[in-house]
């Protein structure tokens, strides 16, 4: 399998302490071994305190691309909170534009605080759909939690980018990079939050 | 996981901008590295720092950078490789000293030294954008400004051979757009210099003498050297046709995104792009060069228009050789003084010039977009974090500004506390400038008493900050007697930049155990009044505040003291109280005090059940709230 756009635009959004940092390396890493120039600008901003986290992630084939994806230019949004998928589409979607979306919500502050109203999680679903020319979504915090750890909330989405089939990214490639680069003693809780990500995507499409 | 210590040349590996900053300074063998946090820069140290016992170099957190740069020199002038980093706002700190040795220079033990800053255009964590080029510029002293992270990591080893060939400090230039990004970088070799430090006695490094203007003289033609150097430098280069009908001539962020522009719009052609990495002195005779093939030129930089002015000087002074030639750039309108150079900034003035219609997406599509986001999206906004003891802090200061009753307000400062002026901070602070002004302010206020001031004015400090810039005002205000009234927000840890250990934590850069320069002690020593509070005891902490309010009678410092909670977490790995809601003494929508005015994301108003409640896995159990509910409707029970 190879990239089918060059260059292949990728937008991971979450929020503060979720880890997609860790996931865009992973996903990094696994480019690189396979001789794609990959860049990647991580908008982090205050982020330990719950602020928004993004990575946009250039992915090519012929040469090192600048970090920052044009507006309307993304390919695929894998947002790890339903919330931070719109902000990505208002920013960076376009008609042919796919996604991937955890359905847990994290409010943020100004929701907790009773300023601002959180959408209702059905119609943040419709509206998700409607601006994607394909939208995935799965509960990957739920099957992080079941599996006792929701720290590996991640993993699972990783699993599921791997099961849409859309990047250069095969389960094995993913397997290597966990048991290469985690602690002993969280890779079998690793393998399991993927495998169970990537399964959740094919018994959807099933 | 990058391992900075890598000791395999030709390989490449994905590392963040600071990681390749740091990688750089190891290949070319630096054997001191010493900085200040301040982001988008503080991961070079911190990832040094992880390899400074393996590799022997030594690396530390220094108190502020004007004293990390009088390090890192201290070394070059005993003849070893050093570097210093920080943040923009930081180089102004740096400044007085950095104005001094570009005239005494390095010395005659042939050391180098580099002096990483890191630019923040579009302010992502910075209170400005302050474009850093000028200070080069006006030290006479070479600038480097990476396109990218290679670039970044390449420079950077690059920079000690020119440091200690021309015997002065040399400036990496580096952005967020750099610093907080990952891309491949090739490795090289890895040397591990065992360079002995010595001092030559028979030598003065200083710029201290009758002859300064001779000096400065020297200075000027010092520069004029380094700037052939930078004429035939491999890390500017020209990319596109030989006589485009456009020349881009870029720094930094300007080469990727002038090139992205560049491909969407099928310009290739038509654009040629010089990207310079040598900045300062200017390459005038590279610019020149390219100049004369074309009749229109772009500048792209952010944030001023630094390579603008040099380019509008060789045109001008080209004009009998090439005619006229165009300049577009900020000068014309065609780019902005202020804000990031983006992809889509890019698009906007190539598609102008080249009169060609760009769209960036289907426009139905964008109305669409922007009507849903409009309607349903909500920001998500930076907020003290849950069991932070700085919200209590402030809590406890905003009730009792209000109980004294005299339109007292706090000097702000810079660190997590600033979080106070923002969205969903109290706004107790109304005043917030740089490092360390709180108190430098508070001083001045404290001194208005016989010009009729008589609001109380409390200045507000982080720890860090305290040791950083805070202490000589503290110290000018015991001095001048002013009536002034300290808060130190003492959490243990320079925790807005990522949780740096600093002269109160107990340890320092590389993990070793290190004495506590104690702050209250500190303060007591120089007379001040001084209590010591832990600021979750909100009743306790709101006395004494109060009491210090009152008494007007010299200088009074309150230490608020209690370890940062995401420190508190990782070592406690459990949290101390389970809190929860009496859902029948709660008040609900009729009182929503801990919600809205206490403003802790780990509290939420249930509006089904009309009362408070606490948010599943985001309260920590600091319990705090408990002390603020009116009703006291918030239970704590401690966790076993």
């Amino acid at each position: 399998m190879t990239i089918t756009r060059e260059p292949l635009s990728l937008v991971i959004a979450g929020v503060g302490g979720q880890g997609n940092l860790l996931m865009s390396r992973m996903i990094g890493t696994v480019l690189l071994k396979k001789d794609y120039f990959v860049t990647m600008a991580d908008d982090i901003g205050v982020s330990q305190r719950a602020g928004a986290v993004t990575s946009n992630i250039r992915i090519s084939k012929k040469r090192r691309y600048g970090p920052m994806i044009p507006e309307g230019h993304a390919h695929f949004i894998l947002g790890l909170e339903p919330l931070e998928t719109l902000r990505m589409l208002n920013k960076y979607g376009n008609p042919k534009v796919l996604t991937l979306s955890n359905l847990r919500t994290i409010f943020p502050a100004g929701v907790l605080l009773g300023r601002d109203k959180y959408p209702d999680l059905r119609e943040l679903r419709e509206v998700i759909e409607a601006l994607s020319e394909m939208a995935w979504f799965i509960d990957a915090t739920d099957i992080a939690l079941k599996l006792g750890a929701v720290i590996v909330t991640n993993i699972v989405m990783l699993g599921a980018l791997v099961g849409t089939e859309q990047l250069p990214l095969s389960r094995q490639d993913i397997e290597d990079e966990i048991r290469g680069t985690l602690p002993t003693k969280s890779v079998e809780l690793n393998l399991q939050a993927l495998e169970m990500g990537l399964n959740a995507i094919k018994q959807g499409e099933a | 996981m990058v391992k900075l210590s890598d000791d395999a040349p030709g390989s490449s590996q994905l590392m963040l901008g600071n990681e390749a900053i740091a990688r750089g300074a190891l290949e070319g063998g630096a054997q001191f590295c010493a900085g200040y946090p301040g982001t988008p820069s503080s991961e070079i140290i911190d990832s040094l720092a992880r390899v400074a016992k393996e590799m022997g170099i030594h690396v530390e957190w220094s108190t502020n950078e004007k004293v990390a740069v009088e390090g890192a020199a201290a070394a070059a002038f005993a003849g070893l490789r050093s570097m210093a980093t920080m943040k923009n706002a930081g180089m102004n700190v740096a400044s007085d000293f950095l104005q001094h040795c570009n005239l005494s220079g390095t010395g005659n033990k042939g050391g180098g030294i580099v002096v990483v800053v890191c630019d923040d255009p579009g302010g992502h964590s910075s209170s400005d954008e302050q474009d850093t080029r000028w200070i080069a510029k006006s030290a006479d002293v070479p600038l480097l400004v990476p396109g990218d992270v290679q670039d970044a990591k390449d420079l950077m080893k690059w920079a000690f051979k020119l440091s200690e060939t021309y015997k002065v400090y040399c400036v990496l230039r580096s952005y967020t757009r750099v610093s907080h990004c990952t891309g491949i970088v090739k490795l090289g070799e890895l040397p591990r210099p065992k360079k002995k430090a010595a001092y030559d006695t028979s030598q003065i490094i200083t710029p201290e003498t009758p002859f300064i203007v001779q000096l400065h003289k020297s200075a000027h033609e010092r520069q004029d050297k380094i700037q052939e150097v930078f004429e035939s430098s491999p890390f500017n280069w020209y990319e596109g046709p030989d006589r485009p009908e456009l020349l881009i001539i870029c720094c930094g962020s300007g080469y990727h995104c002038s090139r992205e522009a560049i491909d969407l719009l099928k310009l290739e052609d038509s654009v040629g792009v010089l990207k310079l990495a040598t900045v300062w002195p200017f390459p005038k005779i590279l610019a020149q060069k390219y100049l004369l093939h074309t009749k229109q030129v772009l500048v792209v930089e952010e944030t001023d228009p630094f390579l603008e002015l040099h380019v509008k000087e060789i045109v001008a002074d080209s004009e009998a050789l090439a005619g006229k030639i165009k300049v577009y750039g900020q000068g014309s309108g065609h780019l902005e003084h202020c804000g990031e150079v983006t992809p889509d900034r890019m698009l906007k003035v190539l598609s102008k010039i080249f009169k060609k219609k760009y769209v960036s997406r289907n426009f139905d599509y964008a109305q669409r977009v922007q009507n849903i986001s409009n309607q349903i999206l909500v920001p998500r906004g930076a907020i003290w974090c849950p069991g932070c003891p700085e919200r209590a802090g402030f809590w406890s200061l905003k009730e009792a500004l209000r109980k004294d009753r005299r339109n007292g307000f706090a000097s702000g400062d810079v660190g997590c506390y600033t979080l106070d002026i923002w969205p969903y901070g109290y706004h107790v602070s109304k005043l917030l400038h740089g490092m360390g002004t709180g108190m430098g302010l508070g001083c001045g206020f404290g001194q208005l008493g016989s010009f009729g001031f008589n609001q109380p004015v409390v200045s507000v400090c982080g720890d860090s900050t305290f040791y950083h810039s805070s202490m000589p005002a503290l110290i000018n205000a015991i001095y001048n007697k002013s009536n002034m009234m300290v808060i130190v927000m003492d959490n243990a840890v320079t925790a807005m930049t990522g949780l740096q250990p600093h002269p109160g934590t107990g340890s320092d850069a590389v993990g070793d155990p290190t004495p506590i320069v104690d702050i209250a002690d500190f303060s007591r020593a120089l007379g001040c009044k001084v209590a010591v509070m832990d600021p979750f005891d909100i009743k306790g902490t709101t006395g004494k505040i109060l009491e210090f309010l009152k008494d007007e009678d010299g200088v009074r410092v309150l230490v608020l003291r209690r370890t940062c909670e995401l420190i508190r977490m990782r070592k406690e790995r459990k949290q101390p109280y389970k809190v929860s809601v009496n859902e029948d003494k709660c008040k609900g929508e009729k009182c929503s005090y801990c919600t809205e005015a206490f403003a802790c994301p780990g509290l939420t108003f249930d509006h089904d059940k009309g009362k408070a409640q606490m948010v599943e896995g985001v309260c920590v159990g600091c319990g705090v709230c408990v002390d603020i509910c009116p009703s006291k409707a918030i239970i704590r029970k401690e966790v076993a």
